[in-house]
């Protein structure tokens, strides 16, 4: 006690929380730039996304919903706050993990490590899918197959897939997933970069799908601990703007759910996929078209670009009207390594 | 001064993989303080063994390094000026890479 005393004198800014003005406070809230201690962080933190589920009616009473849940931080916050909301604010809901599993030697086997003990810490069931069950083959076989240059597309498009697919298993109503405010901005920023209209009025979206499989909700944590793939440039760019302004943050989130698509541009028609019945813009989705390519030798197809032997391709050229040029191109300008929400 | 320094969100990994260090700085010449802004070149010289770009920008750390002293956010105690005593903990953790 005598030690925290003595620190917040030294501090030299306000030596109480302004929340509570009871004790010391530990971080300068962002979204707020209120001083604040550990409790009342938790305690604010916790009935925002009350209240952002409450506004947005996201689950009814007797709902099932799965927590995917990478053994990160976003992912192990949220299944901590929805486990304890559910309970304090009697949702009625039945709650699950559900993790994939890759099949990366020495680096999947420790973030399942920490799903594992959320399982036991929660008191949430557990459901494990694997691309080797799903799809016949681990990310160590893929990348065997074709090195290293575009496995990130392969392991995007078959982890939103098999989240699906685990959720099916499951039997449940919903996916829910965690993100925290840096990845949001940032899918915004590369989303504005890129021109890709139809992901950034998607990626703000707080629950996408509805006509499709499973509804996922995203909730978007401000997580000011977060560690996280590095996506270049741009992190360190929000970061840096972060820096001179802390709300720059939360602000191009604001921005990206602002954004009015005018009724004149195009969109792509959402289908189904042919093959595997998943939610596909093409006559096949993306996974299947991958996993063809994976399974006759051709990993190439499907990557980039169009080519000669990809059965959307062909497509295009038989059936020019039904898909049109500007889905084409945005699907040409699908980039690897990002959410893609 | 005796101080625990913690590296967390893939820092670690630009010192040996280890995480916690206890170590013994030295007061800079000639002046009687540590300061945060003293300790960081301490780190970059003495226990970061590589690609330092991924901790330190400019005089500071990376936007996107977390910095706690004593579980407190360096921001509420002066970033480069708040002044180290005996026994304090201060904990860097990248926000940007590891997961």
């Amino acid at each position: 006690m005598e030690a925290g005393e003595a620190k917040s004198k030294k501090a030299g800014g306000p030596r109480l929380c302004c929340i509570c003005n009871l004790r010391r406070p530990v971080l300068k809230r962002p979204k707020t730039l209120q001083q604040i201690c550990r409790e009342c962080f938790y305690e604010v933190f916790e009935e925002e996304i009350h209240q952002v589920i409450v506004k947005n009616h996201l689950f009814k009473s007797g709902e099932r919903v799965a927590i995917g849940a990478s053994g990160g931080k976003d992912s192990t916050v949220l299944a901590y706050v929805l486990s304890e909301l559910n309970k304090r604010h009697s949702y009625g809901l039945d709650l699950f993990l559900l993790s994939i599993d890759e099949g990366i030697t020495g680096y999947r086997d420790d973030s399942l490590e920490t799903v594992k003990r959320n399982e036991v810490q929660y008191g949430l069931p557990l459901q494990i899918v694997s691309y080797k069950d799903l799809y016949g083959w681990t990310m160590d076989d893929i990348v065997k197959m074709i090195g290293l240059k575009n496995n990130c597309t392969f392991c995007g498009v078959f982890r939103r897939q098999a989240l699906d697919r685990g959720a099916a298993l499951l039997k449940v109503d919903k996916i829910v997933t965690g993100h925290n405010a840096d990845d949001i901005a940032e899918t915004v920023l590369l989303n504005i970069l890129r021109g890709d209209i139809a992901r950034l009025s998607r990626c703000t979206s707080i629950t996408t799908g509805e006509d499709g499989p499973i509804p996922r909700y995203y909730f978007s944590t401000e997580c000011i601990y977060s560690p996280n793939a590095y996506r270049g440039f741009a992190r360190e760019f929000i970061k840096d703007l972060e820096r001179l302004r802390p709300k720059a943050i939360l602000d191009i989130i604001k921005s990206g759910e602002d954004f009015r698509i005018a009724t004149t541009t195009k969109m792509p028609e959402q289908g189904t996929c042919e093959r595997c019945g998943y939610i596909s813009s093409q006559k096949w989705c993306k996974a299947c078209v991958l996993l063809e390519g994976l399974n006759r030798g051709l990993p190439k197809m499907g990557i980039g670009r169009s080519r000669a032997g990809d059965v959307n391709g062909d497509l295009h050229n038989k059936n020019e009207s039904k898909s049109g040029p500007t889905v084409k191109s945005i699907e040409s300008r699908k980039q690897c390594g990002s959410l893609d929400f | 001064m005796q101080l625990t320094l913690e590296f967390g969100g893939g820092l670690e990994l630009l010192c040996d993989s280890v995480k916690i260090h206890k170590v013994n700085v030295d007061l800079p010449d000639e002046s009687h303080i540590l300061t945060m802004k003293d300790l960081l070149k301490w780190v970059r010289t003495n226990l970061i063994k590589e690609r330092p770009e991924m901790f330190i920008k400019g005089d500071t750390v990376r936007p996107g390094v977390l910095v706690l002293v004593n579980d407190c956010d360096w921001e509420l105690s002066g970033q480069l000026e708040t002044t180290l005593e005996e026994k304090d903990v201060v904990v860097f953790i990248s926000t940007l890479h590891g997961g």
